[in-house]
Order: structure tokens, then C-alpha cells, then sequence
């Protein structure tokens, strides 16, 4: 009982020095609004303003039709430029595409000979590059197929395919990088919360104070760890109503309350990795330093920004068992799919499981440096 | 003492926000001799000093400093050659990994010295001050009194004509300190041109030998004048005893009363025998034993790092011993328990209480811990706040405490669950005389009234003399045990001092200063200042390479930091869609449809999960990310095709990731069309030919893989991230551990310092680069398609880039930990978003363009991309180098504007 309530006592603690702490305090408001609008806006996951550019080789009236048919938002205006200066634009990187329109196009078509169409795809600009080429040649077949209806209907297709995407109809990056925006802050704070308050008793030489009252290390660790797990799951709730949903406008499928039990179980792994850590380092800037090493990783392979399923499989393996890779499709499952405990609750067990591994071992080593350290 | 004075304060004014330091200060301070700054800690003696040197910017008054105003810039670079300053706490402005050699050699680099003078010099002072057997010992492995000479040695390199020590001696012990004023008299006697000094000390017995004295309290002079005078005027026999008398509440302080302890003859409370503890070789305590009763108030006397604190902290079990046995009330301290803890109070050395939390709440929080009820812990703290005089205070947080109140609070949070044993670590260093007293009464009221066992550490003399029974000790030994007045008859000692120096001297610690002939008189520094002068920027340099080399974390974090995130994120980052799960509904179950699905089996990216079984499985597997898509066939599916009448095929795909769902659309796109041109459809019409043939032409890359891309992409993000980290880290750092002061006080210039430090993270950069180029080629088997040569050359010129951004990080913040999150945040939104890294940076708009633009990544992108994948060479990539070359002049421009040449 005593047990208890010391790792409560000490938990209020926490949170009154964290609310007094102007750095950390914001890192995490920067981390849960700003950071994460600046992400849902960054269009990285779609096409555009893309940079096109064409040849125009014809000089006919198709021809200026194609050049014009590049619209925003997906395009930038098509730019005209020279037929010697296309390999030098694409070089620097001025264009990602650029549309060769040979002579004779509009002629040769009309004539029922098939003239060829070109486009240069810049094929180091990944995402731009696959899914722009895609839209560009869809864009050119209808706009020519339109010239031509004027003398010839085609044949409407017996076999249709109806594609529909669900949860997110048309594909808005914003959707999906808000989200993700919250769950990356989530990791990333976590671990340097906790650790970092580790870490600052020990400068302060606070924790020696406490190891000579009757409270043990695994009160201090379990003390930090909720304290540290509550003030971000509360992050992650109000930027999830407020930033999310009422200043991106991002619709949730979902339930809130859901999801956060989720991200209090994923909190208990990441805290204790923070303490973890700290158990590792010797300063703050250590701490830094071995913390960025990592939650980058952590964070950039949890699914969250590419997908898991690309990654050679050794990583593919490694990662499975990562419990952000789990937060991720929970996170992913409840926010976008709407889906409830019954289709979630496997993912919610490995999250509490690895995390519970973890936790025993922070514990482990947080009471083994708190008993041996070196003033 | 001659007419013109050495320092001339008119009406000097100095605060730190609403805190004033100084407060209307007019004085002349004599040349040619030993001056004394005496005063209590926080009174504004270092704030003086500061300014005095040039290291703090004037506020309000004026100081002429050796004939001219300190506060003109000119004048300061003019006399900065003929000033040392060597800045309050131990070995504060020395590096600490550094050996005492290189030290010493730094500081010559600095004032511009020859490398044979400055060997010349080093090799006389060293002689000198009798450090030369530790040349090569690192700074950090010197005891507390020879960081002191070391620190000496470093300041008295240029024959400085002026010399200002801050609290030189405190927390050394009485011999090294005795030993320090000789060094210091006798190199004055020795100096090539008159040497003034200026010292700052707590020790007001120190101060006695002084020639002229200064004595201050709250940023105001209380007296100045010869020591004797001041000691005539006041009538008191003591310059402690004088200072509290000059204060305005003051008069002759009533001598503090120690009644005598009636020994109940019980079982001492804490015994120690044959008590060791070993750190690797170097043993910090060595077979101490000790025997303290109930109520006795024993005292712990000795230098900074004697071993007292590992001593303590073995006895409240902090530290496990490596030899010997602690016990508490006749017990170990394991065997206690918890029980045990419940009767000891504990203080550790320095505040060791919340900060940020109030006087209340830091009493609170201890009476909770130890199990209180909330009752009967709100009388307690209600008596402890009385009696300790801090009911005013109970609001305030603790850091806004002065010294003598914290450490009054910090005895109050040890005295909550009324211990039966209070163990003190140094609790009164760096109070004044008054509160020093205060503190004593209380504890000898504990003691006597209350049976309260004290073991005390000092390094105070004359608290020392207050302990029933006192142990001397040095290099983790006890010297001696007994009574005060014991030990003082045992040496036959004029007083406790006295008799301690001549214990340590029979110990074999004093190494009676050699008499060396007279340091053969040098060439004086040249006394031309130049602008710019390499030798000052290469010992920035220098020193920042022996200090890399000498932390295992950060060098290994320099050199794999960048290699390790490169192995990660190159594997791991990647656009290429496969492996795509998908399930198939098919409601019609025909040839035709069966056809139509075998299409997807086919195919590389698509890996088919169990067919689902109706609409709202479809929707639960979704729902549940088990697959990506699904596949839907109507019924009639292939009937309707033999009759040629039109029917459909619904895909659902699941749109949480966009650019996924987009690349799955396409797929089945392409999907689709195969199926309608494969000729294995029996009975259909072929499908008309396009009237055109669109050719995509994936220049580059042509497989499409991402991993050219990427992996060209990865290596800029690592040489954006890792080298500012550790530039703005290597800035700060010199800020938050003090050594910052010598570029205030010394001659070297901002751009020498800036250009100094950055030069080594440069080359780390590029070697990081090398590493990361050979495993680009032959971990990830991504060829370089162009010109090394461009490539090595934008490479060394973003590194100069990113490190000059780190840099100018730096100038913002105080702390290494805001350094670190600073560039983090600032280098890593930019760098993955802002650059081109995910959109290229052509299409890339609003404050993100901005953003972009001005960071050097977006610039050394093509190049990188350029050269691995698109083949490209010099001609094709000049443009990019030439504009990258000139962000490190402007960040450099920068860096220097913002840092200042005086702390505030």
C-alpha cells in the first residue's frame, strides 16, 4: 500500500517538474500541433504541384490541346522548353516530367498510324515519379481520346473495373500524415521524456536523496513512467481533437477512447525505453545522442512512413516484433478503419507484452545503476 | 603602493534580472600588490571580478582597468594580453580530459606564443608550481589543489600584469591552500613587471595576509583598507569576526555556546570498520573505521575529493563497499531495510532537493515518502517552517531560494520523519557567517536537547572546531581521530589549521615546494594583437580533436552514428510497393472469373489472403488491415461477358496510406487491362488497339527501384543531421561548463573560435561521408554512376554548410540537451520534408519552398542524386556546389554576430 502510494506521490511529482520545464514543455506542444501540421500539409504522398514540361514538335492544334491539359492541383502548368535542352533540365532536376510531342503527332493519329508519345520521367523522385507517370498517361489517352470522338465514339468497355478506396476516397495525404504526425511525436517524446527525467535526478542529485528514504528504484521507474505516460497520452487526445480533427478537418472513423488505451499500453514500452536509456548514459547529451540513434529508426521503419511490408525481410522480422509497429496499425485499424476491440485486440496483447518485457528490463537496470552509482 | 591605481570602479551597477549584484560601487583598488575580496558567497564578489577582467559587458558605471575604460572594445583587446582570469570552481576554465601539459600548452596557443616558447614556458611553470611529474596526467585525474596550480600555470603563461583569482582556494585543503599564496607571492616577487592581484576569497582567515582588503555584502563595500586597520576599527580579533560586525544589523556576534554532551554510554549509532571502496584502481576510501555515539556531533574534515562523500554515501548505502562493514544502529544497512532509511536523515553535498518545486511542496513530498498521515505531517512541517524560520517562504519555488534559506530547507526536508541520525554532507559551504552560525545552533540543538546523532562534513576550520569529536582525512585515509582540542595538543598547533597541516604533512601529502632557481626571464609576448592569427584558431582546433579522442561516446557517435542510421533507414526507407495482400470474393465462380483472378496471382506484387465470405467479412478484413484490397466479382461475371453485355468488377482498397493505395490503384489498373488483352479469353474480340502508344521513359532509375534514390537521399539526411548535432553540442558545451570564459578573457577572436571548433567536425563529416559512399557502393550495391570528384568536393562543402548550421543553433541556446532537441527539430522538418528528399524540391511551395531554400540539404541533394544515379559529372553540377560554397561564409557571418565576445 505504501508501495503505492509513494509511486503515486512521486508521480505528481514528475508532473509538476515537467509542467515547469519551458524546454520539454515545448518540444511537446511543438511536437503535437506545429510538427504536425506542417506534416499533414507537406503533400509528400501525392502528386502535387508537380513540374511538367513538353517539346512540342507538332505545333498543332492536339498538340497544344496535350500541353494544356496538365492541371493543379496534381501539375504545375505545363512549361514549353527546346528539344536540346531536355536532357540538361532533367540533369538539375528543374522537371519531374517532361512530354515529347513528336512531328506530325496530330497528323499521323487522324491517320490511324499510332504515333508515339514520350514522357520523361525523372526517376529518382520516387513518389512523384510512379504515381505522376500513371495520372500523366491517363491524362494524355483521355485528352486524345477525346480529339478523336469527334470523329470516332470508341466502343464503350464491356469489362469495367470499379475501383473505390476506402476510408480516405480521395486520397488525401493530409488524412493520413496528421495521423502519423501524432503517432511519430508519440514515440519520439516518450522515450526522451522519460529519460530525460531520469536523467535530470540523477544531474541534480535528486535520486540520491530518494534511494536513502524508504522508497525503492522500482517505485522512482514506475513513478516516471506513468507521470510521463499520462502527459502524452493527453497530448495525443487534444491533438487529436483539436489539431486533427477540428483544424485539419481529418475525419475519425473510430473511437478516441479506444485508441488512447492503446497508446497507453505502447506509452509503458516507450517510457521504458527512455529509462532505459538513461540507465545507458551518463549525461543529458549522451542521453541525446544514443536516444536519437534510437527512436529514428523506431520511428521512421514502424510502418508509419513506408510500408513494412517493402523491407527486406530481416528487417521485416526485426520490426514485426517492434511494438511501434504495432501502435501503427492500431493507431491505423481504429483512426482510419473504424474498427473496434474485436478486430484490434491481438494487437493491443503483443503491444502489452513487449512493452511488459521491456518495462521488467528497465526496472532491472534502473535498480542495478540506482544501487551502484558513482556520485 | 604607488599613486596610480590598478582598477578604478566609478558608481558600478550590475543585475541579473530583477537581482542586483552590485549596487553603486566607487573604488580604487592600489597596484602593485595583494588585493582581498572577501565576502560570503552570492554577494557579488565574481560578478566584480568579471567585469574587472572584461569577461562580463558593462551595465551601469564605469571601470578603467590598467588606465583605460574596460567597457570600450578597442581598449579591452589592447590589455587583454596583460590580463589573466582564472574563473571561480575547481579547475572551471581547464578541459578536463586534457592533460595538464596540453592545458597549459592551449592557453599559449591562445596567446599567440611560439611553439618553442611555449614549450619553454610550460616546462618552467610546470617546474615551478611542482606539477612537472604530472605533465601527462589528464586535468580531471588531479586532486583539488593541483587543478588550482594547473589553473595558476595557465593564467600566469603571458606574464600577465594583472592577475584576478576568483575564490582560488575553496574546496582545497589547508596545506595545498597554504601552498597556493606561496606560489602566488612568489611568482609575483619573481614577475618580469610589477604584478597586481585581485583575489576573491570566502575564507576570511586567508584574507588576513593580504595587503589590502575589500570587504562586501549584497552587492555592496562594507569597509576597505589594510587588514589591521579594518581588524582596529572593528575591534575584532578576526576578519570573520570584523565582517559580521561592519554588517548594518551587525555588532560583535555573541559567541556561539556548545554545551557539553553527557555520554549515555550506549552502542554507538554508526560504526565503520576497515571501510574501502575501490572505482577500478583508484581507491577513493581506504580502510576507514569509525565509532560514533548517540548525540555526539562528529566532524568530517578534508580537501574536495579526500573521500568524505563516498564515505557518506557507503554509510547511507548509496554505494556498496568494496571492503569492510557500515553499520547503522548495529545493524548493515541491507539488513535495515527500509526500516533503517526511516531513521536516518540525509544531505547530500549541493542542493539535492526539487527546484521546481516550492518550500511546501518539497516538505510535503518528503513527509509523504516516509508514510506520513496527512495530519500529522502538516504539524510537523507546520513546526519545521517555524522553527527554521521559513514560513514566509513556503510559496517560493526552491530554486528561487537564496543559499543560506535552501540549505536551511534542505535541513528541514532531512529533519521531517524525525530522524535519530542526521548525516551531512558539507552543508554549510557557500554561507555566510551569520547563517553558518544559525545552522550551527540548530544542530547543536538537535543534538543536545534532542539526542540526534550529527556526522558533519566541513572544510571549514572553525567548524571543525565546534564537533564534539573530529577525523581528519586525506587521499581516503583517516589521519587522525579525537577531539579539536586533542588534535591541536597532539601537533602542538596554534590552532586546528595548524595541526591538520602538520598531519598532512606527516602523512606525506605535503611535498614542500622545491626552491628552483628563479624561471630564466622570457622574451615578453609580442604586444601587437593581429586581427586574425591562425596559431589561436589551431588551438581551438587541436584541443577539440584531443578532447573527440578522448570520449569513446561521442567520437563512436560521430564516426557510426551517421553509418549506423544509413544501414537502418537505407533498408528500411523505401517507396517500392510488393508483398501487397488481397482477398478475392468471387460470386460467380466461373472460368471467367477464375481467369480474372488467376491474373493477380500471377503477379509479384500481390500475395492473396483466404477468399472472404461475404460483404461484411469484406468490411471487417478492411477494417482490420488483414488485407489492402479486395477483389469483388459480380455474379453472372462470365456469362455477361459471353453475351456480351457490360458488367463490372469492384476493388476496394484501403486508402490509410495514399501513396500505397495509389500505387495498388495503378497496379490494378495495368491488372485489369492484361486481362482484357489476354488472348487465353476464349470468344472475345480483341481489344482495340490505343490510337497512340504512350512510352514512359523512367530516366535513371529504369527498374524504378527506390533504393537509388534513396540510399544517395539517406546520406544527405545523415550529413545534414549528425554534424550539426555535434557542432552546436561542442558550442554549447563550452557555454554550460564555463570554459567559454576564455574567450572572453583571452586574446582569441570570435572568428578564431568559431573557425577553430568547426574545422575538426568538418573533417569528421567528410571522413562520415567516405564511410557512408563505401557502403552506398558495397552494402546497398548502389554504383556511382558520375564524377567522385564532385561529389567528394559538394560533400566537403556541405559538410561546411551543415556544421555552420549546427553552429548557429548554438548561439541561441545555453544548454546542451536545448542544443541537441534545437538542431534536431530544426535540421530534421527541413531536411525530410523541405529539401526534396519525399517531393521534389520543384514542387514544393509556400513556407515549405522558404524553408527549403534556405537550407543547404535542398542543394546538395542533386548533387548527391546526381552523381550515384543520374551519372552526372562537374560541368552538369557546378551550379549546385557553387551555391551550397556560399552558405558556409553566411552561416559562419552569422554565428559570429550572435556570439559575444562578453557574457551578459
Amino acid at each position: 500500500m505504501q508501495s503505492l502510494r509513494n509511486i503515486y506521490w512521486l508521480g505528481t511529482k514528475e508532473l509538476r517538474s515537467f509542467f515547469r520545464d519551458g524546454v520539454l514543455l515545448g518540444l511537446v506542444i511543438y511536437s503535437f500541433s506545429l510538427a504536425i501540421i506542417a506534416q499533414a500539409q507537406s503533400n509528400s504522398q501525392e502528386v502535387h504541384n508537380a513540374s511538367i514540361a513538353y517539346v512540342d514538335e507538332d505545333h498543332s492544334e492536339l498538340s497544344a490541346r496535350l500541353a494544356r491539359a496538365f492541371l493543379p492541383p496534381f501539375f504545375q502548368p505545363a512549361r514549353a522548353v527546346a528539344q536540346k535542352d531536355v536532357d540538361r533540365l532533367m540533369d538539375v532536376g528543374a522537371y519531374t516530367f517532361i512530354l515529347d510531342i513528336p512531328p506530325h503527332f496530330e497528323r499521323d493519329l487522324v491517320g490511324g498510324r499510332r504515333p508515339e508519345l514520350q514522357i520523361n520521367v525523372d526517376a529518382t523522385a520516387m513518389v512523384q515519379a510512379g504515381i505522376g507517370s500513371a495520372y500523366a498517361e491517363q491524362i494524355l489517352s483521355d485528352e486524345i481520346a477525346k480529339f478523336l470522338s469527334r470523329q470516332d465514339e470508341p466502343p464503350p468497355a464491356p469489362i469495367g473495373q470499379v475501383v473505390r478506396i476506402a476510408f480516405n476516397p480521395n486520397v488525401v495525404t493530409s488524412w493520413f500524415a496528421s495521423v502519423m504526425g501524432v503517432i511519430s511525436s508519440t514515440t519520439m517524446l516518450a522515450i526522451i521524456l522519460a529519460g530525460a527525467a531520469v536523467v535530470r535526478e540523477r544531474e541534480h542529485g535528486t535520486v540520491e536523496h530518494l534511494l536513502v528514504m524508504p522508497v525503492t528504484p522500482f517505485e522512482i521507474a514506475m513513478a516516471k513512467i506513468w507521470a510521463n505516460s499520462l502527459i502524452i497520452v493527453g497530448a495525443v487526445g487534444l491533438s487529436l481533437l483539436f489539431v486533427v480533427e477540428r483544424l485539419l478537418r481529418v475525419p475519425i472513423e473510430g473511437s478516441i477512447p479506444l485508441f488512447l488505451v492503446g497508446a497507453l499500453l505502447y506509452l509503458f514500452f516507450a517510457t521504458s525505453i527512455g529509462v532505459f536509456l538513461a540507465t545507458i548514459a551518463r549525461t543529458m547529451p549522451q542521453l541525446g545522442l544514443l536516444y536519437i540513434l534510437v527512436a529514428v529508426p523506431l520511428n521512421l521503419l514502424s510502418g508509419a512512413n513506408t510500408p513494412l511490408e517493402s523491407m527486406p525481410p530481416w528487417l521485416r522480422t526485426i520490426m514485426e516484433a517492434s511494438p511501434s509497429t504495432h501502435f501503427v496499425a492500431i493507431a491505423q485499424a481504429i483512426l482510419y478503419r473504424g474498427a473496434g476491440f474485436d478486430l484490434v485486440w491481438p494487437r493491443f496483447v503483443a503491444t502489452g507484452a513487449i512493452g511488459g518485457i521491456f518495462l521488467a528490463l528497465a526496472l532491472w537496470r534502473f535498480r542495478a545503476v540506482s544501487t551502484q552509482s558513482r556520485s | 603602493m604607488r599613486g596610480e591605481p590598478a582598477v578604478r570602479l566609478r558608481h558600478l551597477r550590475h543585475a541579473y534580472g530583477r537581482t542586483r549584484a552590485l549596487d553603486g560601487l566607487s573604488l580604487d583598488i592600489p597596484a602593485g600588490c595583494m588585493v582581498g575580496l572577501v565576502g560570503p558567497d552570492g554577494v557579488g564578489k565574481s560578478t566584480l571580478l568579471g567585469l574587472i577582467a572584461g569577461a562580463k559587458a558593462l551595465q551601469d558605471g564605469g571601470i578603467e582597468v590598467l588606465g583605460g575604460d574596460i567597457g570600450a572594445a578597442a581598449w579591452r583587446d589592447e590589455i587583454c594580453p596583460r590580463i589573466a582570469f582564472m574563473p571561480q570552481g575547481l579547475g572551471k576554465n581547464l578541459y578536463p580530459d586534457l592533460t595538464v601539459e596540453e592545458n597549459i600548452v592551449f592557453f599559449s596557443r591562445l596567446f599567440g606564443q611560439s611553439r618553442a616558447e611555449g614549450a619553454a614556458r610550460v616546462a618552467a611553470l610546470t617546474r615551478d608550481v611542482g606539477l612537472a611529474p604530472f605533465v601527462k596526467r589528464a586535468c580531471h585525474q588531479l586532486s583539488g589543489g593541483m587543478k588550482q596550480k594547473l589553473g595558476l600555470c595557465c593564467a600566469l603563461i603571458h606574464d600577465p600584469d594583472l592577475l584576478i583569482l576568483d575564490e582560488p582556494t575553496t574546496g582545497v585543503d589547508p596545506l595545498s591552500r597554504r601552498q597556493f599564496w606561496e606560489l602566488v607571492e612568489r611568482m609575483r616577487r619573481r614577475a618580469i613587471r610589477e604584478m597586481s592581484v585581485v583575489v576573491a576569497t570566502a575564507y576570511m582567515e586567508e584574507a588576513e595576509k593580504f595587503d589590502f582588503l575589500i570587504v562586501m555584502n549584497a552587492g555592496k563595500i562594507l569597509a576597505t583598507g589594510a587588514p589591521k586597520d579594518i581588524l582596529a576599527r572593528t575591534g575584532a580579533a578576526s576578519v570573520e569576526e570584523a565582517f559580521v560586525a561592519l554588517l548594518p544589523e551587525g555588532g560583535l556576534a555573541k559567541k556561539l555556546e556548545i554545551p557539553p554532551r553527557s555520554d549515555d554510554g550506549g552502542a554507538p549509532v554508526i560504526v565503520a570498520r576497515g571501510l574501502t571502496k575501490r572505482f577500478g584502481d583508484f581507491v577513493a576510501v581506504d580502510q576507514v573505521d569509525l565509532a560514533i555515539r548517540r548525540g555526539e556531533i562528529f566532524g568530517f574534515v578534508g580537501s574536495n575529493g579526500c573521500g568524505k562523500t563516498t564515505t557518506m554515501k557507503m554509510l547511507t548505502g548509496l554505494l556498496d563497499a568494496s571492503a569492510g562493514e557500515a553499520l547503522l544502529f548495529g545493524r548493515s544497512i541491507e539488513a535495515g531495510g527500509l526500516a533503517a532509511r526511516r531513521r536516518v536523515g540525509y544531505m547530500s553535498q549541493g542542493f539535492s532537493l526539487y527546484s521546481e518545486l516550492t518550500v511546501l511542496q518539497n516538505l510535503e513530498l518528503h513527509g509523504r515518502l516516509f508514510g506520513f498521515p496527512s495530519r500529522e505531517a502538516r504539524d510537523r512541517i507546520e513546526t519545521l517552517l517555524d522553527r527554521f524560520e521559513l514560513k514566509n517562504h513556503g510559496d517560493v519555488l526552491a530554486a528561487g531560494l537564496p543559499l543560506g534559506l535552501r540549505q536551511r530547507l534542505s535541513l528541514a526536508v532531512a529533519l521531517v520523519h524525525k530522524p535519530d541520525l542526521l548525516i551531512l554532507d558539507e552543508p554549510t559551504s557557500g554561507v555566510d557567517p551569520v547563517a553558518r552560525d544559525a545552522f550551527w545552533a540548530l544542530l547543536i540543538e538537535l543534538s543536545r536537547k534532542e539526542g540526534v546523532t550529527i556526522f558533519i562534513s566541513t572544510h571549514f576550520m572553525n567548524e571543525a572546531a565546534r564537533c564534539d569529536r573530529i577525523s581528519l582525512m586525506d587521499s581516503g585515509k583517516i589521519l587522525a581521530t579525537g577531539t579539536p582540542s586533542e588534535l591541536t595538543r597532539l601537533k602542538n598547533g596554534k590552532d586546528l589549521e595548524e595541526a591538520f597541516i602538520a598531519f598532512l604533512e606527516e602523512a606525506g601529502a605535503a611535498r614542500p615546494l622545491a626552491e628552483t632557481a628563479p624561471t630564466p626571464v622570457q622574451q615578453p609576448a609580442p604586444a601587437k594583437n593581429p586581427r586574425f592569427s591562425p596559431r589561436r584558431m589551431m588551438a581551438y582546433t587541436i584541443r577539440e580533436i584531443l578532447e573527440l579522442s578522448r570520449d569513446p561516446i561521442r567520437l563512436s557517435y560521430a564516426i557510426f552514428g551517421p553509418a549506423l542510421l544509413l544501414l537502418v533507414l537505407g533498408f528500411g526507407i523505401t517507396t517500392d510497393v510488393d508483398s501487397l495482400t488481397y482477398a478475392a470474393l468471387d460470386r460467380d465462380n466461373s472460368y471467367f472469373s477464375r481467369a480474372y483472378l488467376s491474373e493477380l496471382r500471377g503477379s509479384a506484387y500481390f500475395i492473396e489472403q483466404k477468399p472472404i465470405a461475404d460483404a461484411k467479412d469484406l468490411v471487417s478484413r478492411l477494417k482490420g488491415g488483414d488485407v489492402s484490397a479486395t477483389i469483388e466479382i459480380p455474379p453472372g461475371f462470365g456469362r455477361d461477358i459471353l453475351r456480351r453485355r457490360p458488367t463490372e468488377v469492384s476493388v476496394w482498397i484501403d486508402g490509410a496510406m495514399p501513396f500505397r493505395a495509389e500505387t495498388i490503384h495503378g497496379y490494378l489498373q495495368s491488372m485489369h487491362q492484361q486481362f482484357l488483352a489476354d488472348p487465353a479469353i476464349h470468344g472475345l474480340p480483341p481489344a482495340p488497339d490505343p490510337p497512340a502508344d504512350i512510352e514512359t521513359r523512367f530516366r535513371y532509375n529504369q527498374s524504378f527501384d527506390s533504393i537509388y534514390a534513396m540510399v544517395p537521399g539517406a546520406i544527405a539526411l545523415q550529413l545534414a543531421l549528425i554534424p550539426a548535432i555535434l557542432m552546436a553540442l561542442a558550442i554549447v558545451r563550452e557555454k554550460e561548463l564555463g570554459s567559454i570564459t576564455n574567450l572572453y578573457v583571452t586574446p582569441v577572436t570570435r572568428l578564431e573560435f568559431l573557425l577553430g571548433k568547426q574545422l575538426p567536425y568538418i573533417i569528421l563529416a567528410f571522413v562520415d561521408f567516405l564511410i557512408m559512399f563505401l557502403m552506398a557502393l558495397y552494402i546497398f550495391k548502389v554504383p556511382l554512376k558520375g564524377g567522385f570528384g564532385v561529389l567528394a568536393l559538394g560533400s566537403l562543402v556541405y559538410a561546411a554548410a551543415s556544421t555552420g548550421y549546427g553552429m548557429v543553433v548554438s548561439a541561441f541556446t545555453r544548454t546542451q540537451i536545448a542544443a541537441l532537441f534545437g538542431t534536431a527539430i530544426l535540421t530534421i522538418l527541413p531536411a525530410s520534408m523541405f529539401s526534396g528528399l519525399s517531393t521534389p524540391a520543384s514542387a514544393i511551395t509556400g513556407m515549405g519552398r522558404i524553408m527549403g531554400r534556405l537550407f543547404p540539404m535542398t542543394y546538395y541533394l542533386p548533387i548527391s542524386v546526381g552523381a550515384f544515379t543520374k551519372g552526372l559529372h562537374f560541368a552538369d553540377l557546378a551550379g549546385y556546389v557553387a551555391i551550397l560554397a556560399l552558405f558556409f561564409p553566411a552561416l559562419v557571418a552569422v554565428s559570429f554576430l550572435l556570439l559575444r565576445k562578453q557574457e551578459r
